[in-house]
């Protein structure tokens, strides 16, 4: 399987490393709401379809990349950069 | 059955060229080109192996990778292989092979009476004997079971052999050799695609061999002899025989092992015994082919059962008859050519059983020609033999159990079943694809592709030569216009005289008139038509349920002469179609892979990069004992002339506790972080506060997971306003840095803070114990060392002649101690440096054992007390973590669970055992489980063994008495629990 690094370029995916779940929103670093953040640390959805999901490259250019992969049959539509980066990546064909 | 060497000489062997070979003791004589199965076959083997679970006799029952009976061990010592296809084992000079699952001999087996016990062994056998009955009866019965029921022994011994890896970027991956593969190939290469063509065996044509039609005017194996030569001229084409493919992946990835040099007695010059091959490719054509369908009756497993087309492979390609006297039992008009096209070639075909009343008038006439007898509107009932066949029972055909008609009985050495053919979707299966099914010939066929493959051949149902061909240029022409190559399409291909395509009568399960018979679906896993029955019969009825109770195609065949015979007779139980039964889904590998061949040369020293530090070498000359650490190789112990690994670890541990030591700290990770919002990151990072630590200090940091539990720990080094160099602990550097890196993209974009590893760009030492300040002293300058100018927590810079070098004053000993970094380069002449200033006060070198021992004396943690499920309060930090600021876990790490009082504490334990505490070990309180030791060692200083250990209420138990065991080692201790820090605890060692 190959990932389209918005960076590198197409990867085999052994370069990257998952990272997790892309959906969750992370609480503002100064939330002190405990259930905000158990939300964050430990709830998940497992969806059937199409899923956003943090990859980072770990064996190249070690960005952080936000991934739409279908989880049935595996096929990672696009590729994304995260922060300030965001809006540069490519559909992943 | 008795085989024997037919007058002609078969296609692939060459008589000229006698080979010799062994099977269980006994010495043979075969040919070049034989297979072992072959082999043996020719020179009057009728008995193979063993079944799995009833250990009756089985004999060969086809001529390639479907095998289900054949299963031989292969090669002695090393080398040893077990569950080698026979019919696949291409025949080398000294081969030597081994029958398996049977004791003490393959013609007398003494586990044969299981099948007395056959009523009890049916399917879901285990479940109802044991499910209830409780663990310690299963246990008891477990080891028999195990020796009993199974396939051949692996080998305990390293694989001596190499292994190699290869990747392909290719934009046609073609797979299979025979017809379909060789046309589709041989279209795409004439318009220019970079194709990779791959076929199993190491002879090209697949069922062309047995092929009486005419391509082009031409024999058709001629025609594939041509396509295999120009093929292999194109340099844009890879053509590999003797290659596998086992796995169709994700994003059209597939794996492939090729048998380099399984076909010698052992690989030569260096070459490796397998190569895996990864392809990557843009399109895949699919040309597996199809393996023939066994009929189930009673007796269907006695050696000389076999598949028609087998028989007539075996008489095409090596000149081999399979036996004396032949029956040929087929509902379909190909049985008919097996039977006259090994007649024509000499081999004794005495009758053909059909369950049709009609046949083609033409085939009426060829087999009055050929003296054969003819039972149309008849079936085999039953084959009738112990270690051969004897004879066979025919009656009229009926459906019902009452079977009508008058039995008639045949003597026989060979029954030949020919019941259609089955493609083989397996690797379609794989990613997903649902199978279609083909009524015309009872069996599934790829449905829609999941990926971009087309299949074509009789792997898509092409059961005649005609067909396949004309799928075969279809499928070139889709691969064309997907890939935008300009294509004909109408190739000119012309066929005449071909074979009757099998069109099969549908017959699966031939009722009995003994209704203890036994009739075997699964002839590898002993899986009998009663078996699938008492699955209905008790609700296992879906075939995914089946297939789990009865273990149907779960072998390691994954049932490929099986699944559509039981597909059939379920739906035929519950009363509803085939598709609507539907079909299991095949999983990767579709045949066994060796394990060597995915290591490849990641092996050993091999299996990861093993990172050295600059001191290596110093250290190895040294008498360094070395150990693996977070993937670093780093000295244990240096051991001196006749010293123990104690002796060494307790005296070095001592030189630095009375004089000075010194280690090698390359191996901590380091990372730069560096920008204006450098302290305030840090901040949120670690648990403890950095803002307020000045320049030219540095300070011991923890850092929590965002659930709360202690991460990893380090020093921060402030080297300047937004300068500051961390230190993680060996293990975790490259996990911290991830972290540091997602949080940085993610969620804290706007601070402006850059971070990167540093790990590899220094050399660190550590020099410690009361002289470690006069040693330094007497050889770094551009620095003072004196208690002003360099206090306890200050990081300084100074010079080793022209090397350049930091200073921190830390310590992990408790002893005084400094912590030395250079650029890499310079670490080993700054090493030897000091090695050299410390000669007069007799520095020792030390590693990490004596480290440890340090450490644990003075209750420090390590990673054995960092295991991710524990806290702050629970190894005695609370104390550190920033009250007011919000950090990882800062949260979190106040639920409830994690600020009970009931939680396991640090605490130290001092044994009075002589020997050390095992760390993992159990703490006993009035024989009760009140904790577990995490860090055990021998404390030179306190001459007692002692350790750290995790114990509920870890502080109240603080001067109690309480006990250590190792159930496994039959250990037991008394210890007293104390505070964990053993040594020094005012911390007056650090100013010494």
């Amino acid at each position: 399987m190959k990932i389209k690094c918005p960076i590198c370029g197409k990867r085999e995916a052994s370069e990257y490393t998952y990272i997790g779940d892309a959906t969750v929103k992370r609480p503002d670093v100064n939330n002190t709401d405990e259930q905000s953040w158990f939300e964050y640390v430990f709830q998940r959805r497992n969806p059937r379809g199409d899923h956003e999901e943090h990859w980072q490259h770990t064996a190249a250019c070690r960005s952080i990349l936000k991934v739409k992969r279908n989880t049935v049959t595996h096929k990672i539509s696009s590729v994304d950069l995260e922060g300030p980066w965001q809006g540069q990546g490519e559909e992943n064909n | 059955m008795s085989g024997y060497r037919l007058k002609d000489s078969g296609i692939y062997i060459d008589t000229a060229q006698e080979l010799r070979f062994e099977f269980d003791g006994k010495k043979y004589v075969g040919y070049q080109g034989d297979t072992l199965a072959s082999a043996l076959l020719a020179n009057g083997v009728t008995l193979f192996a063993r079944s799995f679970k009833y250990h009756r006799p089985r004999g060969v029952y086809t001529a390639g990778p479907e095998e289900p009976n054949a299963l031989v061990s292969l090669r002695t010592g090393d080398r040893h292989e077990p569950n080698c296809h026979a019919t696949t084992v291409e025949l080398y000079d000294g081969l030597v092979a081994r029958s398996q699952n049977a004791w003490p001999s393959l013609n007398t087996d003494f586990m044969a009476v299981n099948q007395f016990f056959a009523p009890l062994l049916i399917a879901g056998f285990y479940y109802k004997t044991f499910m209830g009955t409780g663990q310690k009866f299963w246990h008891f019965c477990e080891h028999f079971i195990r020796r009993a029921a199974g396939m051949g022994q692996g080998g305990l011994s390293a694989d001596p052999d190499k292994y190699e890896k290869t990747n392909h970027f290719t934009d046609v991956f073609i797979i299979g050799g025979g017809p379909a593969g060789l046309l589709a190939a041989d279209t795409l290469a004439k318009i220019g695609a970079k194709i990779t063509l791959v076929e199993e065996s190491n002879n090209w044509g697949g069922s062309l061999s047995e092929e009486e039609g005419l391509i082009n005017g031409e024999p058709a194996l001629y025609w594939a002899n041509n396509v295999v030569k120009i093929l292999t001229k194109n340099e844009k084409v890879t053509v590999l025989p003797r290659t596998t493919v086992y796995g169709y992946f994700d994003d059209n990835t597939l794996g492939a092992i090729e048998r380099v040099s399984d076909h010698k007695q052992m690989p030569k010059n260096n070459e490796p015994r397998q190569r895996h091959h990864k392809i990557f490719a843009k399109r895949v054509i699919i040309a597996t082919g199809s393996v023939e369908r066994p009929i189930v009756f009673e007796g269907n497993d006695i050696p000389g059962v076999m598949l028609a087309n087998s028989a007539l492979r075996y008489a095409k390609r090596y000149g081999v008859a399979v036996g004396n006297k032949v029956v040929v039992f087929t509902n379909n008009d190909d049985g008919y050519h097996s039977a006259i096209e090994l007649k024509k070639m000499g081999v004794n075909i005495i009758a053909m059983v059909d369950p049709r009343s009609t046949l083609d008038p033409e085939l009426k006439t060829q087999i009055e020609e050929q003296n054969i007898e003819h039972h149309p509107g008849c079936m085999v009932t039953s084959a009738k033999g112990g270690k051969s066949l004897n004879h066979v029972n025919i009656a009229h055909f009926s459906r019902d159990s009452g079977s009508s008609g008058s039995l008639q009985r045949i003597n026989a050495d060979v029954l030949l079943i020919a019941g259609g053919y089955t493609p083989t979707i397996n690797l379609c299966s794989q990613i997903g694809t649902k199978a279609d099914f083909v009524e015309e010939i009872q069996s599934f066929v790829p449905g829609e592709s999941t990926q971009p493959f087309v299949a074509c051949g009789a792997a898509k149902g092409q059961l005649d030569l005609e067909s396949t061909l004309c799928g075969a240029v279809e499928a070139a022409v889709q691969t064309a216009k997907y890939l935008n190559l300009d294509i004909d399409t109408h190739p000119s291909i012309k066929v005449e005289k071909a074979n009757r395509k099998a069109i099969p009568f549908p017959l699966t399960d031939i009722p009995s008139t003994n209704s203890s018979a036994k009739k075997f679906i699964d002839l590898q896993h002993d899986v009998t038509v009663n078996d699938l029955k008492i699955a209905h019969r008790e609700g296992f009825s879906s075939v995914e349920h089946l297939k789990r109770y009865t273990t149907m195609g779960m072998a390691a065949d994954q049932g490929k002469t099986s699944n559509m015979n039981a597909l059939a007779l379920i739906a035929k139980e519950r009363g509803i179609s085939i598709p609507e039964a539907g079909t299991t889904s095949f999983r990767v590998p579709s045949k066994p892979v060796a394990l060597g061949a995915l290591a490849g040369r990641d092996v050993g020293n091999h299996y990861h990069a093993l990172r050295r530090t600059p001191v290596h070498e110093w250290h190895i000359k040294n008498g360094a004992e070395m150990v693996d650490t977070g993937g670093w190789h780093r000295p244990r112990v240096y051991k001196k002339a006749g010293e123990s690994l104690f002796e060494a670890y307790s005296r070095e541990a001592k030189a630095v506790r009375n004089n000075v030591g010194i280690v090698d700290v390359t191996s901590l990770g380091k990372i730069d972080v560096q920008g204006p919002d450098a302290a305030e990151f840090l901040d949120r990072v670690y648990a403890n506060s950095f803002q307020k630590l000045p320049v030219g200090k540095a300070k011991y940091g923890i850092m929590l997971r965002d659930d709360g539990y202690i991460f990893d720990d380090g020093t921060v080094w402030r080297l300047g306003e937004t300068q500051f160099l961390m230190t993680t602990t060996t293990v975790n550097a490259a996990r911290v840095l991830s972290e540091l890196e997602r949080l940085l993209s993610l969620y804290w974009p706007e601070l402006k803070v850059h971070v990167s590893s540093q790990s590899d760009q220094w050399a660190g030492m550590a020099v410690a114990g009361p002289k470690s300040r006069s040693v330094l002293e007497s050889i770094i300058t551009d620095m003072s060392f004196s208690e002003e100018d360099c206090p306890v927590m200050s990081v300084r810079k100074g010079r080793i002649g022209k090397w350049p070098v930091m200073v921190a004053r830390l310590s992990f000993s408790g002893e005084r101690a400094y912590e030395i970094l250079t650029p890499r380069n310079y670490g080993l002449d700054v090493w030897e440096a000091i090695m050299d200033a410390g000669k007069p006060f007799g520095i020792t070198p030390y590693g990490t054992e004596s480290m440890g021992a340090l450490r644990i004396e003075k209750g420090h943690i390590g990673g054995p007390e960092m295991d991710g499920r524990t806290t702050l309060g629970d190894v005695g930090m609370e104390r550190l973590s920033s009250k007011k600021g919000s950090y990882i876990g800062s949260v979190l790490k106040n639920r409830h669970g994690l600020k009970s009082d009931d939680r396991k504490t640090m605490v130290g334990l001092i044994s009075d055992g002589i020997k050390p505490l095992r760390p993992g070990s159990v703490v006993l309180k009035n024989n009760e489980i009140v904790g577990h030791v995490t860090s055990a060692t021998f404390s030179p200083i306190l001459d007692k063994n002692i350790a750290l250990a995790l114990v509920r209420k870890g502080k109240k138990h603080i001067g109690e008495n309480l006990q250590v065991v190792f159930p496994l080692k039959d250990e037991a201790y008394n210890v007293r629990v104390v505070d964990p820090c053993f040594y020094d605890a005012e911390g007056k060692q650090l100013y010494a």
